[in-house]
């Protein structure tokens, strides 16, 4: 197959949609989580998906629709818990985690569901997906985009100093809460595409690339969706020429480019100021 | 409600609070007002309780027993004791008092010309000075155009010759803004001559009242030793003079 053959396939297309929607939400949000240090509780959100895939094939439900509600479920309990600062947050993450996953794997080998396939789960099938998908993919990234965009100052002051957002008059706990469901709804349309393991690379790597060369917040959330979607766009082609899965090259892809930012020389080394 | 009522309604009245943490009392029995356009500075050794009582007074944490009332809408301008922001989040001083609920962008740069910072307005937030952070929280604070101005240890990684000069600057915005000022400190001897009132406090106020009594009270003398009321003698006289931001003695003003 030509790469023209490959750029006109519907196969092709559908996937180099839904990974460009999902890539252009996630900088700004994978921003987010990078400058409040949630990764680990986007990759304890990801991880526990599973459990809810699982839950969602044994009860014969809508496996998007499943994998929507768990997820919240779970963000709204990793909150309550979070709040609770009994055991350390990052030993309670890893818990739930690693609980979950396993928990889930071990339901869907309970649930008799004829041909699960993990790996898909676990990495993705960007290749496989339908035009349902893409329109979910759509649906909720505009969605979570249009929510970022409307609560985007209120976040960033959240972000930086969630004690002065409130003697300042900011509602913080509903405004964490906010970002804690966009999180999960990202997180959930896109297992899917990019899988539970590799949810998290996707929201983290991009925008730790384009830190280095943004000035401002904006400015670094949108060069971490340029990034994202630059990754996407390189790992769908690379996957396709070096016949290798797509999910991980997409992250493989994505990394490169974090390494090779790392040496180029920033914009304000440039503009020496 | 009229100017009168305005200015006799306390800004913030605390009445027999009691606060511990697992186990260890922090406060207790703390009655506290503050009035509009008073200065009042808390001070006390580490671990005393003084940024809880603030806390409590600010409605971050609740109190296990006792009341605080504030004035019905009361503006706060808070200067926490730090903020850490993290460096993985680029932002200008500009872009970060944005960010303030009262942020607009016509009323950052009077502000920043007032406590001479506008020099920063364009600096990234993690590049600048310890000292230079402190004064753009102060800015931050100011921007609410606050009627109660709360300051916890305004001076910290300020160089000492700025410390005495941030005092008097703080004294002086109680004027500019009409508003109650109240502050954290350990160093009396510095806030001395900025402060209306001093609340000395060790988990229970130990002794309170204008600065000068307060330094030669046995409870203050017992709880920091003889030696502060000499730093005491060392700061009143050395008043004839200002220094800039620099260090440099400001021509004029002569005391």
């Amino acid at each position: 197959m030509s790469l023209w053959q490959l750029l006109s396939a519907d196969f092709f297309l559908l996937a180099l949609v839904a990974g460009i929607a999902l890539a252009s939400v996630a900088g700004p949000l994978g921003s987010f989580i990078v400058w409040r240090r949630m990764s680990f509780f986007g990759d304890t959100l990801a991880h526990s998906a599973l459990l809810g895939i699982a839950i969602g094939l044994m009860t014969n439900s809508n496996p998007q629709f499943s994998i929507i509600v768990s997820s919240l479920l779970f963000a709204l309990l990793l909150t309550f818990l979070d709040q609770r600062p009994s055991l350390s947050t990052d030993t309670l993450l890893a818990i739930l985690a690693h609980s979950s996953l396993a928990a889930g794997i071990v339901v869907l080998a309970l649930s008799g569901a004829p041909q699960v396939n993990l790996e898909a789960y676990l990495f993705g099938e960007l290749l496989t997906v339908n035009s349902t998908d893409v329109a979910w993919v759509i649906g909720v990234s505009a969605s979570v985009a249009l929510a970022l965009a409307v609560f985007w100052d209120r976040l960033l002051a959240l972000t930086i100093d969630a004690e002065l957002a409130g003697i300042e008059g900011l509602p913080v706990k509903r405004l964490n809460l906010v970002l804690v469901v966009l999180i999960a709804l990202t997180i959930a349309v896109s297992m899917k595409l990019v899988g539970v393991l590799l949810i998290t690379a996707l929201l983290i790597v991009p925008p730790a690339t384009a830190r280095r060369h943004s000035r401002s917040p904006e400015g670094m959330a949108v060069l971490a969706s340029i990034i994202g979607m630059g990754s996407v766009l390189l790992g769908l082609l690379a996957a396709f020429f070096y016949d290798t899965p797509v999910g991980p090259t997409i992250v493989v892809v994505a990394t490169l480019l974090f390494l090779v930012s790392w040496f180029a020389p920033t914009r304000s080394s440039l503009s020496g100021s | 409600m009229n100017t009168s009522d305005q200015e006799s309604t306390p800004l913030v009245r605390a009445r027999d609070i009691h606060k511990s943490f697992g186990g260890r009392t922090i406060l207790q029995g703390i009655n506290f007002t503050l009035r509009h356009s008073s200065v009042v500075t808390l001070v006390g050794p580490n671990g005393a309780g003084k940024t809880t009582l603030v806390r409590i007074l600010l409605g971050l944490v609740d109190a296990d027993q006792g009341t605080v009332e504030r004035r019905p809408k009361l503006r706060v301008g808070y200067m926490p004791q730090r903020v850490s922001v993290q460096p993985t989040l680029p932002l200008t001083v500009e872009r970060f008092l944005r960010t303030s609920s009262a942020g607009k962008r016509e009323s950052i740069v009077p502000i920043l010309q007032r406590l001479r910072i506008e020099h920063l307005q364009n600096q990234q937030l993690i590049a600048i000075s310890g000292g230079e952070f402190q004064r753009v929280l102060l800015a931050r604070a100011l921007m609410q155009q606050p009627q109660l101005l709360i300051l916890d240890e305004p001076a910290q990684g300020v160089d000492l010759s700025g410390q005495a000069e941030l005092y008097r600057l703080i004294s002086g915005l109680r004027d500019e803004f009409q508003c109650g000022v109240l502050m954290i400190s350990h160093d009396l001897q510095l806030v001395m001559s900025a402060t209306d009132e001093v609340v000395c406090l060790n988990h229970h106020i130990c002794c309170h009242g204008k600065p000068e009594q307060v330094s030669n009270h046995p409870a203050f003398i017992e709880l920091f030793g003889p030696n502060l009321q000499q730093g005491l003698a060392v700061y009143t006289h050395d008043h004839n003079h200002e220094h800039d931001i620099a260090g440099h003695i400001k021509p004029g003003k002569a005391n």
